[in-house]
């Protein structure tokens, strides 16, 4: 085995790590605020909007990401003269922000979809109990649906985060040089397939293994009523069972 | 027995008590299914009020009527000084009431659930205060001190800061209680609040619901606990096929029923029990 | 004006791209069905490994679940394509050959789809083998059923029944990803896409073509999918 030639290809690849991590951090954090608006609408129940963002998921669903990159990317500029005059040419000119916004597109669809889930399998009893105490309609579904949802929607949302995390590579099609991207230049450089995806696949490897730590430490810290019960509770008051 | 004695005369006394809970010929149907066919009770301040009825009667919907989880096609509720009047508009559909009234007559009408249903993401003492925070934006400091006596008194102060999922279910129920208490309700709902018990836990919600019918609160109580209804309620309401059959003092329901279908009733909960 | 030649750009008659674009589209679906019929074969196979196999077989089985599901897919094809290549040009060196070898790509495709929907079919169809209630399986042991009866007729169609819904979600991933096998040269309707894009410069009527091609073909055999489910159903009430 060559080891030099393994750690420079290393080393060469973690220098798109960074763009990875950024394509990936701004599309997943921007879908999540997106889909939150998306699923409370949804919630909402008024026809148009119900119509229109079930649109929007399928759309999205149905259709290859690289399919959305290239459509924002290749296919706006046709309509170049017009996006120079509304001033956005700048914007859909950069690979880099037409990555961002398929990327984030893409993830709020399925994020949608996530919290959507979530929300219908928050007990109906829990509902009730809220509004029979006079809760708001608006109260119930922020203090008790979407807290008790979006704890429901965790594990569901770290795989669309290791799924974004892939999503990323399509980027390289569109020319930015994140970790993927390099990758095949190297291989169409060299031709040693095997050991540069070797070492791609330990970055992303690694990557989906943090996630998956991450997620996993927060449905923890956020799920403590799933946890196993407290066998010593710290207790201040001597009043207790004397009911 | 001393307590029964002393139940039957607070039975009596409370007719002249004004009225906590008025119902005036309540109708409700699910699709084609009139469930409540007229019903109308009236329970005083501090009277403890039992529906007896098999299963598919209507007192549950009843209940849930009352807390308006069920909004009913006719009729009046009025719950302190709150009315809610109910009519089908024109075409026929039901109406929605008001929701700024129906959260108001909310407020004085806890309920206690069949099924706990506990907030599973918060601990019994975040239960507790949740409405009292944010529904009457009373001040925190003050809703834990009371949350903490009234989880005492049911028993529970050691496991405030348990969850739910980490109690018994006889133990979430008199959590639930608290947590209805908190709310300082004109008036006191309870679903079946044991059915979905174990036999071994029955007793202790039982002996709380006792202690909160000592103090003098108001309770309509849907129950299958016969001793319970005989013992402690002031009144009793048998509801069979959307009406209410036959009512009256404990003694008088248990020891003579007047209708057929009462008498059948209450030889089948005998032979059952 | 795009709107005047939308209907030239994407006709079939002379100088209209529309034929080319169903063509493609055919392409694609006989892509994505070879890569999932494929990968059934390493997904059950891999499945097996994890279920009944040694521990080297479930180390291994494991092991490819774990890698090409978490790799970038993308990775994958470039893997296949150009791995695949330099392979096949050692071995035709070794033959007397010479020059560099390149892969058809239709095969790389369906390759290279086929060994990430196994990684993802080995999970469904383990799931669904667990799924089956245990007490089916001792009572067809109690009647004395041999145990390739006892697959056929016990096995065999509980683990179908509940591996569909997984199987549909894993079908649209293939279909979905068939359009990264555009890198390797072939058309399908990923590419075509593009090649009509760059020649008529309408990037945006032929990648709008495209995604409403897939759309179209995820909506049919999603149906196709459902209507699977439904029959399997039978005789499972439903909560």
């Amino acid at each position: 085995m060559d080891i030099a030639f393994l750690a420079d290809v290393f080393r060469r690849l973690l220098s798109g790590l960074p763009l990875t991590l950024k394509l990936a951090g701004t599309s997943v954090a921007l879908g999540l605020l997106i889909a939150l608006a998306l699923a409370t609408t949804l919630q909402g129940g008024r026809p148009l909007f119900v119509w229109l963002i079930r649109g929007f998921v399928a759309a999205f669903r149905g259709t290859p990401l690289l399919a959305q990159i290239f459509l924002i990317y290749y296919g706006l500029g046709q309509f170049r003269p017009f996006l120079q005059d509304i001033g956005l040419w700048s914007f859909f000119r950069e690979p880099f922000w037409c990555a961002i916004l398929a990327l984030t597109l893409n993830t709020s669809a399925y994020g949608t979809e996530i919290i959507r889930g979530g929300l219908q399998s928050v007990p109906l009893g829990q509902i009730e109990a809220a509004r029979a105490c006079g809760m708001s309609p608006w109260l119930v579904y922020r203090r008790i649906t979407l807290p008790i949802a979006l704890r429901q929607a965790l594990p569901s949302y770290g795989n669309e985060i290791i799924l974004m995390i892939k999503g990323t590579s399509l980027t390289s099609i569109v020319t930015l040089t994140e970790v993927t991207g390099i990758a095949e230049q190297i291989i169409s450089q060299t031709y040693r397939a095997i050991e540069v995806f070797a070492c791609a696949s330990a970055i992303y490897l690694a990557l989906n293994f943090i996630v998956t730590r991450l997620i996993g430490w927060l449905e923890r810290r956020l799920s403590p009523h799933l946890r196993t019960a407290p066998n010593l509770m710290p207790s201040s008051s001597p009043r207790g069972a004397s009911a | 027995m001393i307590g029964d004695l002393a139940l039957d005369q607070a039975g009596t006394a409370t007719r002249d008590r004004p009225a906590a809970v008025i119902v005036e010929d309540l109708h409700k149907s699910f699709g084609p299914i009139e469930v409540l066919k007229g019903v109308s009770l009236r329970a005083a301040q501090g009277e403890v009020v039992s529906i007896l009825g098999s299963s598919g009667s209507g007192k549950s919907t009843l209940l849930r009527c009352l807390n308006l989880l069920e909004t009913p096609g006719r009729g009046a509720i009025t719950i302190g000084d709150e009315t809610l009047r109910f009519a089908p508009d024109r075409k026929g559909r039901l109406q929605r009431p008001d929701r700024k009234q129906v959260e108001r007559l909310r407020r004085s009408a806890a309920m206690v659930f069949q099924s706990f249903n506990l907030w599973s993401h918060m601990t019994i003492l975040e239960n507790v205060i949740e409405a009292p925070v944010h529904v009457l934006k009373r001040p925190r400091l003050e809703c834990v001190a009371e949350a903490e006596a009234l989880l005492a008194k049911v028993g529970l102060a050691e496991r405030r800061h348990y969850y739910p999922a980490h109690l018994s279910g006889g133990q979430q129920q008199r959590a639930a209680i608290a947590r209805a208490l908190a709310m300082h309700p004109k008036v006191l709902l309870f679903d079946e609040p044991t059915s979905a018990l174990d036999p071994e836990l029955v007793g202790e919600v039982l002996r709380v619901m006792r202690s909160l019918a000592d103090e003098g609160r108001t309770m309509l109580v849907v129950t299958h606990e016969m001793a319970f209804a005989r013992d402690v309620s002031s009144r009793v309401l048998f509801v069979h096929d959307g009406r209410v059959e036959e009512e009256g003092a404990p003694a008088a329901i248990f020891a003579n029923p007047k209708s057929e279908r009462l008498r059948q009733f209450l030889s089948r909960t005998r032979t059952a029990g | 004006m795009i709107s005047s030649s939308l209907f030239e750009v994407l006709s079939f008659g002379a100088g209209g791209w529309g034929a080319a674009l169903l063509k493609a589209a055919l392409t694609t679906t006989a892509l994505s069905i070879a890569g999932f019929a494929a990968g059934a074969v390493l997904g059950g196979l891999a499945a097996f490994a994890r279920l009944s196999g040694g521990a080297l077989g479930a180390a291994l089985a494991d092991g490819y679940g774990t890698l090409f599901r978490g790799v970038p897919d993308l990775l994958t094809i470039y893997l296949l394509y150009f791995g695949g290549s330099v392979g096949l040009t050692v071995v035709s060196h070794w033959l007397g050959g010479q020059g560099f070898v390149g892969l058809p790509a239709f095969a790389t495709g369906v390759a290279a789809l086929a060994i990430i929907s196994g990684a993802y079919q080995a999970e469904v169809y383990r799931g669904a083998y667990l799924a089956i209630h245990r007490g089916e399986l001792e009572a067809a042991r109690a009647f004395g059923m041999p145990h390739p009866t006892m697959l056929r007729r016990i096995i065999a169609p509980q683990l179908l029944r509940y591996a569909l819904p997984g199987l549909g979600n894993v079908w649209q991933l293939v279909l979905k990803d068939s359009a990264l096998v555009s890198v390797t040269g072939l058309v399908e309707l990923m590419r075509q896409a593009q090649v009509g894009a760059g020649s008529t410069r309408q990037p945006f009527v032929f990648y709008c073509s495209a995604a409403a091609l897939y759309l179209i073909i995820a909506l049919l055999t999603g149906a196709l999918f459902r209507r699977a489910e439904r029959r399997s159903l039978r005789g499972v009430r439903i909560a």
